[in-house]
C-alpha cells in the first residue's frame, strides 16, 4: 500500500489525496477533481504545467518545448510528470495562463532538426 | 486515384523523450514489429501485415512531436516528376540520400505551408508480411499487443491550412474528401485529403503554431478490434484521450490515445471509400462536434488545444 501525500492548488484552495505512486495530475483525475488542465498526461503537450510552491517530488523527464531547464530548476513543471515526496501546493501556470513562466528559450525556434 | 503517383502514407518518424521505454511501448503495448536500429540511435518497427522494412522511427528527443511524414510514390520516375513539379510550383526540395533511413532510398524532403516536412520516396526494401507471399495462411494475432494492420494516415495541425491544401490537390494529386467550416462558413478549420480511395491520407486543422502533430494512425480491421485495442490500452495504463466512440467525418470507428511521451495516436476501423468524381462532404462549424465525435456530438478541449 503506498503513501497518501495532499496536493492542493493555490488558486482555488482545493486539495486532494494522492498516491506516490500516481503523479499529481493522475491523482487530481482519480478522485474526478478539477483545477489543473488535463492533456497527454505523458509529458509532451504542456497543459498541466503548475508551478509547485512547496513541498517535494519526484519527476521524469518532460518535453522541453515547454518546461525549459531553468524552469524545472525553479519547480515549474508538468504536473503529470511528478509524483509527490511530501504534502504539495501549487499554483496552475497551463492552458489559459500559459506563457506565465514561459522563457524565450522554450519557442518553436529551437526545435532541432529532424535528421 | 488510378494509383499511379503518390500511392500512401509510409512512414512516420516519431519524437520521444525516452527511447528505451518506448521502445518496449511501440513493441509490447501497439504490437508493431522491432525491425533494428540505426547509427543514429533511431528505432525502427513495421505492422505484421505492412511489406516494406519500416513505416514508424523513433527519434530520441527533449521534446515529443513528429519530425516528418512520408508517402511512397510508384517508382523513380514518378519522384523525380514529382519533385520537378514541386520546383515549378515554387517549393524548395531536399534530397535525403538513400540508406539515411534505414532500407529506404532517396527521398525528397520538402516542407509544407503548414510547417510540416513531408517526403516522398520510390523504395523500401519489401521485407514481406507476417505471412509473406506464396500461399500465405491468415495471419492470426497470438500477441498481447494491439496489432494494427497498418500505418494509416496523420492529422496535422499548422497555419497556413490553404497554402497546404493547394499543395496537396494540386502538385501530388490528392483530393478532397471532407472539410469542416469555420463561424463565417468560407473559412476551412479543416479538411481530409485522399491520394487514394481510403477517406483520408493526411489531415490538415488550421492552428496558430505551425508544425504541430494531432495523431498518427493506425488501421484496426474491425470495431470488434477497437474494443480489443481499448482493453489493451486499460490493461497496460495506456493515457486515453477519447473513444472508443465514431467520427462522424470518415465514419470511422476510433480510440485516440498517447504514447508515451505524449504523442497522439489513433487506432481506427471503418471509413468509406472516396473516388476522385464524389462532391466533398462540408461540416458547418455549428455540426462540428458530431463531425468529429459522433456519439458525443460535442468537441472536447483536447481536440483543438493538445498536439505536440
Amino acid at each position: 500500500m503506498g503513501q497518501y501525500y495532499t496536493v492542493t492548488i493555490a488558486e482555488t484552495q482545493e486539495s486532494y489525496r494522492c498516491l506516490d505512486e500516481r503523479s499529481v495530475l493522475q491523482g487530481m483525475e482519480a478522485l474526478g477533481k478539477k483545477g489543473i488542465p488535463v492533456g497527454c498526461r505523458q509529458g509532451g503537450c504542456g497543459v498541466c504545467k503548475v508551478h509547485v510552491l512547496e513541498g517535494s517530488y519526484d519527476k521524469r523527464v518532460m518535453s522541453r518545448a515547454h518546461i525549459s531547464a531553468e524552469e524545472e530548476a525553479e519547480g515549474c513543471v508538468l504536473s503529470c510528470r511528478i509524483k509527490p515526496t511530501s504534502d504539495l501546493r501549487l499554483s496552475v501556470v497551463g492552458s489559459m495562463k500559459k506563457t506565465v513562466c514561459r522563457s524565450p528559450s522554450t519557442t518553436d525556434a529551437s526545435l532541432s532538426q529532424p535528421t | 486515384m488510378a494509383m499511379t503517383g503518390v500511392l500512401r502514407p509510409g512512414h512516420a518518424q516519431i519524437r520521444v523523450l525516452d527511447i528505451e521505454e518506448s521502445v518496449k511501448w511501440y513493441t509490447d503495448v501497439m504490437g508493431l514489429k522491432y525491425q533494428g536500429r540505426d547509427s543514429q540511435g533511431r528505432a525502427y518497427f513495421k505492422t505484421r501485415a505492412e511489406r516494406d522494412h519500416n513505416s514508424i522511427i523513433l527519434r530520441q528527443s527533449d521534446r515529443a512531436g513528429m519530425d516528418f511524414f512520408g508517402y511512397k510514390v510508384l517508382d523513380k520516375v514518378t519522384l523525380a516528376s514529382l519533385e520537378k513539379q514541386l520546383n515549378e510550383y515554387g517549393v524548395k526540395t531536399e534530397r535525403i540520400p538513400a540508406g539515411e533511413l534505414l532500407e529506404t532510398g532517396e527521398r525528397v524532403r520538402f516542407q509544407i505551408p503548414t510547417g510540416h516536412m513531408i517526403e516522398l520516396y520510390a523504395d523500401k526494401t519489401a521485407v514481406g508480411s507476417a505471412v509473406g507471399n506464396s500461399s500465405p495462411d491468415m495471419d492470426i494475432i497470438d500477441q498481447p499487443g494491439i496489432t494494427p494492420i497498418r500505418l494509416d494516415h496523420a492529422l496535422i495541425y499548422g497555419t497556413d491550412l490553404d497554402g497546404a491544401t493547394d499543395l496537396f490537390t494540386k502538385v501530388l494529386g490528392f483530393t478532397l474528401v471532407e472539410r469542416v467550416k469555420l463561424e463565417d462558413g468560407q473559412t476551412d478549420l479543416g479538411v481530409w485529403l485522399t491520394c487514394s480511395a481510403k477517406a483520408h491520407d493526411i489531415a490538415i486543422v488550421r492552428h496558430g503554431e505551425p508544425g504541430k502533430l494531432h495523431h498518427v494512425s493506425f488501421q484496426l480491421g474491425s470495431w470488434e478490434q477497437v474494443l480489443r485495442a481499448a482493453d489493451i490500452m486499460s490493461k497496460n495504463r495506456v493515457s486515453i484521450d477519447i473513444g472508443p466512440t465514431r467520427h462522424g467525418i470518415t465514419n470511422g470507428t476510433t480510440i485516440y490515445f498517447f504514447d508515451p511521451s505524449g504523442n497522439r495516436l489513433e487506432t481506427f476501423a471503418g471509413g468509406y471509400d472516396h473516388y476522385p468524381d464524389m462532391e466533398p462532404i462540408t461540416w458547418s462549424w455549428e455540426e462540428v462536434g458530431r463531425g468529429i465525435f459522433y456519439h458525443d456530438r460535442k468537441l472536447n478541449d483536447a481536440f483543438l488545444s493538445v498536439v505536440t
